[in-house]
């Protein structure tokens, strides 16, 4: 797996000509609108981390086994710390609120994740390809991101995406053993790749200004990105013995605010606590 | 006197691995049952492994994964080793008395080896000067003379 990442970084680096230094060697050297895209894009992946960190710590005591339950518990904190990295640049260098108002005193519309992260639980067979399809888009976007001339980003890329190293192991473990195991783990794991596919498109829906990095080779573009995970959720999916559906992309909208029924009350859980006494210390 | 018409006895000799596996009912697992994996830490490179727990899980790698995650997310961790639980064999309580020493083994242990030739000494200078004023004699060590005395009570 680490020649295939070898890889696809060589490949990322090489599509999106990044790695060269540049003028844009700091969030402080950019010029305001390309700080504008960066600070959208980081909104974006830290939203989807927070969520997606969320839905999985909903598993916190209900796992289908003991050491199951705290591994995935495990993964929901590192996901969660991996939205506080990136909220916490947005606070540093972009001027936003900390990240504690960032995260639990905005409104669903203010929300720019992939719908995918805000879907109800669900079964373990959609959580599990849920994190198996979260965590390969992730490798793939910290992977360009950290071939960023802007350090700041290619420090913090690099932080996140060496955790991801773990998941990825754990996805693909749980992943192809069920998904050859029994006629019945098959036939969930394929309901839960249907169910959790369209949504998981999302991920790669450019955030507002991506295509203005993606020119002044700070990112690649969102398609170069896609087509890498598409290659890599096919390449599980096969080994697991699961087909992977049709997508539309027309149903994109996360990144525009655009979100499901589910991320209100999601947002109301994750949210009340805090908001029922903002200035507490704990 | 030990037992020897129990139905299995622990055989210093050859660990008994021969009348352990006669007794060892198999694999424990079925379909719906993971199996019981003993998992051993290192903490630095170099360093021995340690237990630290165990788990269960379907097979090896399943259980690295997740004794990762359950016993090295929070202490350094450079190496784990998984063993399946059934691939242990323990001596059995009933037998602990043949780790008891009854007689003295002083000599067995680092300090005890040291103790012991304190005292050959300790001795050597107490029958010397017993026959003469020999000065050096009793002069010899005195520290390591009370260490000894500490050693023996």
């Amino acid at each position: 797996m680490s020649a295939d990442a070898v890889e696809a970084r060589r490949a990322l680096a090489e599509a999106a000509g990044m790695g060269v230094p540049g003028p844009y060697d700091a969030l402080s050297a950019l010029p305001q609108a390309l700080r504008e895209g960066v600070d959208a894009l980081l909104l974006a992946f830290a939203d989807d981390a927070m969520l997606q960190g969320h839905r999985d710590a909903e598993w916190t005591g209900l796992g289908p086994i003991l050491e199951e339950d705290i591994a995935f518990s495990s993964m929901a904190q590192d996901e969660l710390g991996h939205a506080q990295v990136l909220y916490r640049l947005r606070h540093e260098h972009l001027g936003a609120p900390d990240p504690d108002a960032q995260a639990f005193l905005r409104d669903a519309a203010a929300w720019r994740n992939a719908r995918l992260v805000e879907l109800p639980r669900g079964d373990f067979a959609f959580a599990l390809v849920r994190r198996a399809l979260f965590d390969l888009a992730k490798a793939v976007q910290y992977d360009a991101l950290r071939q960023s001339p802007v350090r700041e980003l290619a420090v913090a890329a690099t932080k996140l995406r060496q955790e991801k190293k773990y998941h990825l192991l754990h996805d693909r473990a749980f992943v192809t053993r069920l998904g050859r195991a029994t006629a019945a783990s098959h036939d969930r794991l394929q309901a839960a790749l249907e169910a959790a596919f369209p949504a998981a498109c999302d991920l790669f829906e450019p955030s507002d200004g991506l295509a203005a990095l993606a020119a002044a080779k700070l990112v690649p573009g969102a398609d170069v990105l896609r087509s890498v995970w598409l290659a890599a959720v096919c390449q599980l999916a096969d080994d697991a013995g699961l087909n992977v559906p049709a997508a539309d992309p027309a149903a994109l909208g996360g990144r525009r605010g655009d979100h499901t029924e589910h991320l209100e009350p999601l947002l109301a859980a994750m949210q009340g606590m805090f908001r029922s006494d903002p200035e507490a210390t704990w | 006197m030990p037992d020897y018409t129990r139905a299995w006895h622990f055989d210093p000799y050859h660990q008994g691995l021969r009348h352990a596996r006669r007794h060892d009912p198999g694999p424990q697992a079925s379909d719906t049952e993971w199996q019981d994996w003993e998992v051993f830490q290192q903490d630095v490179r170099g360093e021995h492994h340690h237990h630290v727990g165990a788990l269960h899980a379907p097979d090896a790698e399943t259980a690295l994964l997740l004794a990762k995650e359950n016993f090295a997310r929070r202490g350094a961790c450079a190496n784990l080793w998984v063993v399946a639980a059934r691939n242990v064999y323990a001596t059995a309580y009933e037998d602990a008395d043949i780790f008891q020493h009854t007689t003295d083994k002083l000599y067995r242990e680092p300090a005890g080896f040291q103790g012991l030739r304190q005292a050959k000494i300790h001795g050597a200078a107490a029958a010397a000067r017993a026959s003469d004023d020999d000065a050096m004699g009793a002069r010899a060590e005195p520290d390591a003379a009370a260490e000894h005395a500490e050693v023996d009570a």
